[in-house]
């Protein structure tokens, strides 16, 4: 069978005769995600960049019109699989928002600090990520540690390791198992040990700040105009979070900073990742000191589950059951745009009901698509190696771009 | 209401069709001509300097059946705007606003691939998360959720 690439580039056709166009990705250890570059360089500057994503695509909003609020739970882990916690309870928030429904104390103080826990282990991953592609392996190592533990951890609570599904429309799957808040402060006291072995093989490293000190800087504006939110935004300088301007869940009542870079390269965003951990792990430590006793789900049988063991003594919770299965959650017609802070930047959920039990439509707002759309403007002008590590900072994650 | 919505509504004051609220959202409603004096006005007078994105929705019993909406955000105070457009299916055609912001390249590319409303003026409409002789716009109502068109051929 002849090769034909998805989509064809115009720079086959309008390259310098004097340029060498070349291909990388879209599997490729140097592309940190499924994501296809081709690049027009003279000599080792990259000139013209084409990036090309839609290697994972899999119609996630397609599948989400076809099924019930509930059954996209498990769509959304897939989103940023490094994050799904995140991705659950921001999709959950607009749900929720559309029926304004509001959630118990410890249901919002559980999900800000699983928000928060799971930040870490999404940061980890990108800068373990990044520098492996440099060849830092150490800190990678350490660094997938730290994420390991934290993704058993999970598993102990939700029954996976990436896929959680934890969240319910109106609460969560369960409440936490006995003494996972004991075994959660062992591994944030772990986590700070080994990040200050990162901190003391990347910051002062020379290859390092080679590779990332002053390679793809922006400007605030810049990062505006492309649409860049999130720790990249941040990067520039430009204090932007969620979490402080537009406070969801338990924010509000958190004491955090917003860690921001000062020129918008490579490094500054190491860096602000780096300081958004030590952020995240004091956010979790306040959460578990004022963790609220009470119940995990609202108490609302047109959205929530009964107990299974109603279901099988009791005809009320049968019907309801029955009736959440087959019909779903009944959802007022309107339409609800709910964003919150991701580790990747604003994950924003647009969904327009028509008062069924299925969305009419559900829009993501990727972070990573978006960040995918300029990425271009930082690879030109660098070198062919300076796409390894301004791809690792930018920390594009497939499953989100692509839904 | 706040501050910022009642000076939004008074500085574009006849260039929408109608505001409205919608869980504390300013949501303007537009006449495709009226689109890009609108989204001037927002980014140089009220600072809706991020372009946060751009989708549709799809009536087929409506006319005009595409309703594209368009989400901004003003980072100074946080807050967000929505437009509305009708788009009619057969003049499927919007201004593009890739002059205003770079972010609106890639997210109208999608926005075409998906349901087929072109934008006049974006240079790129390649697919991006669809492939070249792919059929159909898989969003819109009308294509089944079973079809399926796979570039590479399924092992028997």
């Amino acid at each position: 069978m002849q090769y034909r690439p998805p989509v064809s580039s115009p720079l086959q056709h309008t390259a310098h005769p004097d340029h060498v166009v070349v291909n990388i990705g879209p599997s490729h250890p140097a592309t940190h995600g499924t994501i296809q570059i081709i690049a027009e360089i003279d000599g080792e500057t990259v000139v013209h960049a084409d990036v090309h994503c839609g290697y994972l695509h899999r119609g996630f909003e397609k599948e989400a019109e076809h099924h019930t609020y509930h059954n996209i739970i498990p769509y959304t882990d897939r989103l940023n699989y490094c994050s799904a916690m995140n991705n659950n309870f921001a999709y959950a928030a607009a749900v929720e928002q559309a029926l304004g429904l509001e959630i118990t104390p410890r249901c919002i103080w559980l999900r800000t600090l699983l928000s928060e826990y799971n930040r870490i282990a999404d940061h980890c991953t990108c800068i373990a990520a990044s520098a492996m592609e440099m060849g830092g392996m150490t800190a990678f190592l350490y660094l997938m540690t730290v994420r390991d533990y934290i993704f058993e951890h999970m598993n102990h609570l939700s029954g996976a390791r990436l896929t959680y599904s934890y969240v319910r429309i109106g609460g969560l799957a369960r409440d936490l198992p006995d003494g996972w808040l004991v075994r959660l402060e062992e591994i944030l006291t772990f986590t700070e040990r080994y990040l200050e072995r990162i901190h003391g093989m990347l910051d002062r490293n020379r290859i390092f700040i080679g590779r990332t000190r002053d390679v793809a800087v922006m400007t605030p504006e810049h990062a505006l105009n492309w649409g860049y939110t999130g720790p990249i935004l941040r990067s520039t300088g430009l204090r932007m979070d969620l979490r402080k301007d537009n406070p969801y869940l338990a924010y509000r009542e958190l004491d955090f900073e917003v860690p921001v870079g000062i020129k918008g390269d490579n490094y500054d965003r190491y860096y602000v990742r780096m300081r958004e951990i030590d952020e995240s792990i004091s956010m979790v430590r306040q959460c578990m000191e004022r963790l609220p006793g009470g119940p995990i789900n609202v108490d609302d049988p047109r959205v929530v589950l009964p107990e299974k063991e109603l279901v099988y003594n009791e005809i009320e919770s049968l019907i309801h059951h029955f009736k959440l299965v087959t019909d779903g959650v009944q959802v007022p017609a309107g339409e609800v745009y709910s964003a919150h802070e991701a580790p990747n930047g604003e994950l924003g959920f647009y969904l327009v009901s028509d008062g069924s039990g299925r969305p009419y439509k559900l829009h993501v707002r990727a972070p990573s698509f978006v960040h995918m759309g300029g990425m271009h403007t930082l690879l030109e002008g660098h070198q062919v190696s300076d796409i390894v590590p301004t791809f690792g900072s930018m920390n594009m994650v497939g499953g989100e771009c692509d839904r | 209401m706040s501050t910022l919505y009642e000076s939004i509504t008074a500085g574009l004051h006849g260039l929408y069709q109608r505001a409205w609220d919608s869980h504390g959202m300013l949501v303007l409603d537009l006449l495709p001509g009226q689109l890009l004096d609108v989204v001037q006005k927002l980014k140089d007078d009220h600072g809706f300097a991020l372009f946060l994105d751009v989708t549709a929705i799809d009536y087929p019993e409506r006319t005009p059946r595409f309703e594209v909406v368009y989400h901004f955000l003003c980072p100074a105070q946080m807050q967000r705007v929505r437009l509305k457009l009708g788009v009619d299916e057969h003049a499927a055609e919007l201004p593009t606003l890739t002059g205003s912001y770079g972010a609106a390249r890639y997210m109208e590319r999608e926005v075409h691939d998906m349901y087929g409303i072109r934008f006049a003026g974006n240079a790129d409409l390649r697919p991006i998360l669809l492939y070249e002789g792919f059929e159909g716009h898989p969003l819109r109502k009308d294509y089944a959720m079973e079809h399926e068109q796979p570039i590479v051929p399924y092992r028997k």
